[in-house]
């Protein structure tokens, strides 16, 4: 079973939920962060790492002795990444989308593969479950691309031993966004009962709801005043898997590096019912429709 | 010129509330929303739209079945695995698709359609605090990038416009790409940090972007008596990078019960936080030379 946990909202507390997930999981788990702009999850489960390795980006390198600038390269890149001026062949790497399509254009074979570093991949064991996570390279644009390479080293671990997946998604609702939780089983959507968190709420429902998995929301920071994310949840059959109360203490445990299931020991059974109430969310999804008589 | 653009690394420090609470005490700006992806800054700011438009940017690729020989060659050249088959035909998957064109160019029997697509809408509106652009992308599309850049240039056509010199921009979480098109050529990034192990982490990237981009930076650290060891840790960090440490904010849910109330925090209370913010706002006029240039 995969889980993604993801938000409109940035803050709202997808890396804490998912920490004191990790902590409560009774079966064996791979974890990963793919906010790849801003990892953090490891910083509050501190994993030992046993490898690391550059994400790469295939982009075109041209060789000038074979190349007739007919210009076909240039006609296709929709990124305005390769561009033929004359005689000359202009590549703007950072530009490039790795599709390949100018490679597989071009009649002289003059374009040959090279790569761009799109950040760093890291993966490693936390006791007896596994930790995996991307950094995106600091000026590097794309994200997408390297979390694509960090899923690939997903399914090579889940091949190598097949276990459950905890997925740290990142803010928004755009393409880094969907990317993150488009292979997953369930998503659990966190939220605040402030204007903004359910106005972000609102788009990330309507962005996740197009790839038709089961959503539940996880109230964080209930009892601050503000909108009524309970309500908009009634009226779009989205289930309110838990709320967590509005506490500074949990603030402060969290800003201390602290996992709250494990830190406020008081609130680990909170945690344990709200793992085993995604893990019905999933099953009953799974459920075919029976019409009851 | 000036264009001062607020921005964090991790979400939820507090751009919003404090770029409408900057918007409030500059008396006089455009203000421009660029987190495009989840635009919040007009739940405070209740904008009168005046003009709207369609943003289009990029192709979406689709299979016109009738047409399909069913070779299968677009599967194995799409890099993004957004063509797959489903009843012995091959379907594109909009969400996947970046409509880079390969199979379009490529497909022997010319079956793949290659349209415009509209992946959000832009808004020119007025509010009690100044002219706002904003924007909202279709939620799960792409070309965020694409939207700010052109959100920025709307920006600054209607501050010339208008006289105004201050074009004042909420910018959105991360590191990537809409953060990038945000901060490239902008006066001054206000950063608004947390004390926390993410806070910390997250500021020191969103720096090292701002300096590959020689944009000058000042840092909020916002919840600051949250963490007294992380508040020292930030502090710490600005001081070896000689960054300006603009002002620390208590965490208090006056930024929340503002919010409630669609105000700026500096116009829903009178003193105590208002005042620590009226100071980071003079600090950051120094700091970007407001009103000394136009």
């Amino acid at each position: 079973m995969k889980v993604a946990v993801a938000s409109g909202k940035g803050g709202t507390g997808k890396t804490l939920l998912s920490a004191s997930l990790f902590s409560v999981w009774k079966d064996p788990l791979v974890v990963v962060d793919l906010d790849v702009e801003e990892p953090n999850l490891h910083l509050f489960l501190n994993p030992e790492i046993s490898g690391t390795r550059t994400a790469e980006l295939e982009i075109p390198v041209v060789d000038a002795a074979k190349c007739d600038y007919c210009g076909k390269c240039a006609q296709l890149c929709q990124f305005k990444a390769i561009n033929v001026l004359g005689e000359v062949v202009l590549t703007f790497t950072e530009m490039c989308h790795g599709c390949g399509g100018c490679l597989a254009v071009c009649p002289r074979g003059a374009l040959t593969s090279g790569s761009r570093p799109l950040g760093e991949m890291r993966w490693g064991r936390i006791g007896s479950d596994r930790f995996l996570m991307g950094a995106l390279r600091v000026g590097e644009a794309m994200s997408p691309p390297l979390m694509r390479v960090v899923k690939q080293k997903l399914q090579g671990m889940l091949s190598e031993a097949a276990a459950d997946v905890i997925i740290d998604a990142p803010p928004g609702v755009s393409c880094p966004a969907v990317n993150a939780v488009m292979d997953s089983d369930v998503i659990v959507l966190v939220t605040e009962p402030t204007p903004f968190g359910l106005h972000d709420l609102r788009l990330a429902h309507e962005a996740f709801a197009q790839l038709g998995k089961p959503m539940g929301v996880v109230i964080n920071r209930a009892g601050l005043p503000g909108s009524d994310v309970d309500d908009y949840c009634r009226a779009n059959h989205l289930r309110v898997l838990a709320k967590i109360p509005f506490d500074r203490r949990i603030a402060e445990t969290y800003a201390a590096g602290g996992v709250i299931a494990e830190a406020m020991g008081e609130l680990r059974p909170f945690f344990s019912d709200l793992a085993d109430q995604i893990r019905t969310l999933v099953e009953t999804a799974a459920q075919p429709l029976e019409i009851s008589r | 010129m000036i264009e001062v653009v607020v921005l964090s690394g991790k979400g939820g420090t507090g751009k919003t509330s404090l770029t409408a609470a900057f918007a409030h005490l500059a008396n006089g700006s455009v203000i421009c929303d660029l987190d495009v992806d989840a635009p919040d800054l007009h739940l405070l700011l209740q904008p009168r739209q005046m003009a709207s438009e369609p943003f289009i940017s990029g192709h979406e690729a689709r299979i016109r079945a009738e047409h399909c020989n069913g070779c299968g060659l677009c599967m194995t050249l799409c890099r993004f695995n957004a063509i797959a088959e489903s009843d012995a035909v091959p379907r594109i998957d909009p969400l996947r698709c970046e409509g880079c064109k390969t199979c379009v160019a490529l497909c022997p029997s010319q079956a793949i359609d290659f349209n415009p697509k509209q992946c959000g809408q832009w808004y020119l509106s007025q509010t009690r605090m100044g002219p706002l652009v904003h924007a909202q992308l279709i939620p799960a599309e792409e070309n965020s990038g694409r939207l700010v850049a052109l959100l920025r240039q709307k920006a600054k056509e209607l501050a010339q416009e208008r006289q105004l010199s201050l074009v004042l921009s909420d910018g959105p979480p991360g590191i990537g790409c809409p953060v990038i098109s945000s901060l490239a050529g902008a006066s001054l990034a206000v950063i608004v940090s947390e004390p926390t192990p993410s806070g910390e982490h997250d500021l020191v990237r969103i720096v090292d972007l701002c300096d590959h981009f020689q944009v000058p930076v000042g840092v909020i650290i916002n919840k600051a008596d949250l963490s007294v060891d992380y508040h020292r840790r930030i502090e710490t960090f600005c001081d070896e990078r000689t960054i300006p440490l603009l002002g620390s904010l208590p965490f208090d849910t006056v930024f929340i019960e503002a919010v409630v109330k669609g105000r700026a925090v500096t116009e829903y209370v009178p003193d105590g936080i208002a005042d620590d913010i009226r100071r980071i706002w003079a600090a950051i006029e120094a700091m970007a030379k407001i009103g000394t240039t136009v």
